[in-house]
């Protein structure tokens, strides 16, 4: 085990772990950051990703002593207690069926707005692929992006 | 054994508060009703149950209307109801119509649902039957509720009820409107007292009646549904996030191949690493169990077993699967249905066409793997789970542990999708089962590649057709032949067939028979045989390849064989899909139970009309080899399940150079009686044909001779973003020949909607292309080599 310092949605905490600890336990099980969830483990499905960076990262394959910058988790988008515009999408869409994916849903639009806020329809398509949902809310998750695009602007 | 916890304080707050208002806790203790004590046999169950957190666990008394319904003393009310939600927001619905019958608003509400100790037992969710049948019961004694309020408010002002007026849970005296009483100044916190009727709990009644539809006004509106905010704000508890003091975490080491048997266990593989605790293993059953999560995942992959194969293939590998199925002798057939003289009818036909449909297994395939956490605390077990079933849980726990019912209970939470027999299941019973080894809280997460490789399937079908046409091109006889890979079909939580019961070394000296699709249609057609088979693969037990319900369980299948095959009779007779179709459904009008054949009629006609069906046979003409590679075509389908009925309408592009498909648009028109919730309906619509085009285009269980194949999201590839429609229209359809009548039912929406979807997928390239897909999944490879075998 090893202290490590990580510094998550504004705030700083110290954890003792295995280096190599997969970031994703040690946000849900340490810091009950409870967002990011497992899905695979293999980087393949999104539903743990978080943003480091501005890049969205899959905590299930990232080494816990690889993070050196702050990590903002589903729990740090809202802002002065106002939901995120793309969090606020969702409800105005309805998006999830049972939720579970979203998540990464989220995130991912989220680092995709922020580098690029007015995605073609295309270019959502290509930055979401990865990022699965098998209640296949992907129609509506689109949609609620566009929404939310024309808020961000 | 140590004392835990009883229900964390968190979770007991998130089961309150993901659905509103004051916390259940606050309100029993504000109104002393967690030290009332009274018989256990006597006592409403929520309130009691509360009262019992430590246990013994009896069930709460159906024929109480305190178990269903609590009205606080801010003029709020809770629902306790026995269903579960699988993301499509039946706890909205279930909202709205209590609320409804009850007179009281809608966001004055809340809904507890489908925890085994304070909530009846409706059975949880299943056959898409929470709103067509378990919804009765609840809209019941929620008008009974709102009879008794009426009576104290009757007594209160010494009016006879006929001269009250009740509107958002206050009652007032008609001539006096300054004479008002809320439903919580009444009884706000205190027990209605009241028993209710009724030999089962569907049949749960009072006194009172429910109202007529028109003067519901709650149903049909469209309130958001109460679980999104938390499930986008981060603050959802979910099953999977469930920590108690003292838990440990659970990995299963499942068999390398199919029907391995487990020889030795080296636990000094793995007993020096850090925060082992134990090797659990019984029969095949392997589990490590550590105090962190990430040592458990690490420990289960370190620890070395030797395993010996069984002595003879398991199971023929996914690419012979379809030979083995057809020359294996079935392990039973169905009685053929038989109308006319079909063999007759297909002898004396102008033209017999012929064809063979292929479905291969597909999986659940969770997004996030089967999990539980059991607690045994004070002799009792806890299950944390997302089970879409957890009273069945709970009664499959029991047996399994040889512990009394009434000392286990299920505390349901939100999970990922619980479309039917998932291995949510097989995690419960192995998380009390790990429980109780351990003696401490246990949490146990399957990985992604036990998830993809040993979840339940759907079976693999082949459907072999045959249709006579008349001179005239009339379809005089219809032969089905469906064989399904179905042979000991799982049931929910049964404590024999669970996945460790069976790795354990528990044999069903009757495996279920199993069962196989037929077309779900109002065709008139003179002759028919409808004829199934059941066919088993060598290996019965401890298989992956193991089959269970998924969603509609066999329906996409044989849908897309009956679907796609009156295509091919429509292409034979040169007419158009949609007036072959309607041609059919028209040929009578009796026979019409629920008026299905009306219903039917109004909703093929309403997708066209969404669409703009352009009236022409299939395919398309188009010029083969000639300048342009996507090719694009429109195709229909349609089927009802129970009573509800659904066509839909696909339109796809096909590039000819790669075999890709997009399915551009969809239309759904769907008929499901009366709506509670149109937007979640629609929701659930947009999800369900997805669901379905997922199925249509990629999920395969691939397998060699010894083990699944297709572990993970790469070799079991799904639907992504990249394949969205464009644009899904949906319309819902109220095809009732008296539309307005005041009993009009509510029909279960859900799982029809997944049925036709794959037949429009294949009409809809056939009309393109002009080839015909008769096997599933539709990927690239497999329709440009069917491209490129008929020149397009
Ligand atoms: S859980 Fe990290 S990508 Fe799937
Ligand atoms: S909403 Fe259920 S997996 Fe995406």
């Amino acid at each position: 085990m090893s202290t490590i310092t990580l510094k998550v949605n504004g705030a700083t905490h110290t954890v003792d772990v295995e280096p190599l600890t997969p970031l994703l336990y040690v946000l849900r099980n340490d810091l009950g950051l409870q967002g990011p969830r497992f899905g695979c483990g293999l980087g393949q499905c999104g539903a743990c990703t978080v943003i480091i960076n501005g890049v969205a990262t899959r905590s299930c394959i990232t080494p816990t002593s690889a993070v050196k910058d702050e990590i903002t988790t589903l729990e740090g988008i809202a802002k002065d207690g106002k939901l995120h515009p793309l969090q606020q999408a969702w409800i105005d869409e309805q998006v999830p069926q049972c939720g579970f994916c979203q998540n990464g849903q989220i995130m991912t639009a989220k680092a995709l707005l922020d580098r690029n806020p007015h995605p073609t329809d295309a270019q959502i398509r290509q930055g979401m692929a990865g990022t699965l949902c098998r209640c296949m809310t992907y129609y509506r998750i689109q949609a609620a992006i566009k929404r939310a695009a024309q808020v961000v602007a | 054994m140590t004392t835990f916890t009883k229900i964390p304080a968190y979770i007991e707050d998130v089961l309150e508060k993901q659905h509103g208002t004051t916390s259940r806790r606050d309100f029993l203790k504000t109104s002393g009703l967690l030290v009332v004590s009274v018989s256990a046999s006597a006592i409403a169950g929520p309130l009691a149950a509360a009262s019992q957190a430590a246990g013994p666990y009896p069930d709460p008394d159906f024929r109480q209307l305190d178990s269903w319904i609590v009205i606080h003393e801010d003029n709020t009310a809770t629902f306790f109801v026995g269903k579960t939600d699988c993301g499509q927001g039946t706890g909205t619905a279930f909202r709205q119509m209590m609320s409804d019958e009850l007179d009281i608003a809608y966001d004055k509400t809340t809904c507890i649902m489908g925890s085994t100790d304070i909530t009846v037992d409706q059975g949880g969710s299943g056959g898409s039957d929470a709103i067509q049948t378990d919804g009765w019961p609840m809209r019941r004694v929620a008008a009974e509720a709102r009879r008794v309020l009426l009576d104290m408010g009757s007594a209160r002002f010494g009016v006879p009820i006929d001269q009250l007026a009740v509107s958002a849970a206050v009652i007032t005296v008609k001539a006096d409107p300054s004479r008002r009483v809320t439903y919580g100044q009444l009884i706000g916190g205190k027990r209605f007292n009241v028993a209710l009727t009724g030999n089962n709990i569907d049949a749960t009644t009072g006194v009172a009646k429910v109202k007529p539809v028109q003067e519901l006004k709650i149903v049909g509106q469209s309130p958001r549904r109460y679980d999104i905010p938390a499930k986008v704000d981060g603050s959802q508890k979910w099953a999977v996030d469930v920590k108690l003091p003292g838990m440990v975490h659970a990995r299963n080491v499942k068999p390398p191949f199919a029907g391995a048997k487990l020889i030795s266990i080296d636990e000094s593989s793995v007993r020096r690493m850090p925060g082992f605790i134990k090797v659990v293993s019984k029969g095949n059953y392997v589990a490590v169990v550590c105090e962190r999560e990430e040592q458990a995942i690490n420990a289960s992959r370190q620890l070395k077993a030797s395993w010996e194969k069984p002595a003879t293939a398991p199971f023929p590998s996914s690419e012979d699967l379809f030979t083995y199925m057809r020359g294996s002798t079935p392990t039973s057939s169905s009685n053929p249905n038989v109308v006319g003289n079909p063999d007759a009818a297909l002898a004396g036909a102008a033209r017999v066409i012929e064809a063979e449909y292929e479905v291969p297994f597909q999986g659940h395939t969770a997004i996030g793997p089967a999990h539980a956490t059991a607690d045994p605390s004070n002799g009792q077990m806890t299950i944390y789970s997302n089970d879409m079933k957890s009273y069945g849980m709970r009664t499959g726990v029991a047996a399994f542990l040889g512990m009394p019912r009434d000392h286990v209970r299920v505390v349901w939470m939100e999970g990922p999708q619980g479309y039917g027999r998932t291995a949510a299941d097989d995690a419960g019973c192995e998380a009390a089962y790990l429980a109780r080894e351990i003696g401490r809280p246990v949490r146990v997460q399957w990985m992604r590649d036990e998830e993809t490789a040993w979840d339940t399937k759907a079976p693999a079908f082949t459907v072999k057709l045959r249709g006579g046409l008349d001179a005239e091109g009339n379809l005089v006889a219809f032969d089905y032949n469906a064989r399904a890979a179905d042979y000991n079909h799982l049931g929910y939580n049964e404590s024999d067939t669970v996945l460790i019961a069976q790795l354990m070394g528990s044999r069903r000296a009757r495996p279920a028979a199993g069962s196989a699709a037929t077309p779900s249609e109002m065709y008139v057609i003179p002759n028919r045989r409808i004829a199934t088979q059941v066919v088993s693969l060598p290996l019965v037990w401890e298989t992956p390849l193991r089959v269970g319900n998924l969603r509609d369980p066999n329906g996409p299948q044989s849908t897309f064989a009956s679907e796609s095959f009156i295509d091919e009779l429509a292409a034979a007779a040169k007419v158009d899909p949609l007036a072959f179709r309607l041609k059919l459904l028209t040929a009578s009008t009796t026979d019409d139970t629920g008026f299905k054949r009306a219903r039917s009629i109004a909703v093929v006609k309403a997708a066209a009309e969404a669409y703009g069906w352009d009236v022409r046979p299939s395919p398309k003409t188009f010029s083969a080899g000639g300048a342009g590679n996507i090719l694009t075509g429109r195709g229909l389908s349609y089927t009802f399940r129970s009573q509800t009925v659904v066509a839909q309408i696909a339109e796809v592009e096909v590039n000819r150079q790669t075999g890709h498909v997009w399915v551009k648009r969809l239309v759904c028109a769907h008929d499901c009686g009366l709506v509670i919730n149109p937007e979640a309906l629609r929701r659930t619509i947009e999800g369900g044909m997805l669901h379905s085009l997922s199925r249509a285009l990629h999920e395969e269980v691939q397998f060699d001779t010894e083990k699944v194949t297709s572990v993970n999201w790469r070799s079991s590839p799904t639907l992504t973003h990249a394949d969205a429609p464009a644009t899904v229209d949906i319309v819902l359809v109220n095809g009732d020949p008296n539309p307005n009548r005041p009993d009009l039912p509510h029909y279960g929406a859900g799982e029809a909607i997944c049925k036709p979807l794959i037949a429009a997928v294949a009409n809809a390239v056939y009309d393109a292309t002009g080839v015909r897909l008769r096997r599933i999944p539709f990927r690239d490879g497999r329709v440009l080599a069917a491209l490129k075998a008929a020149g397009v």
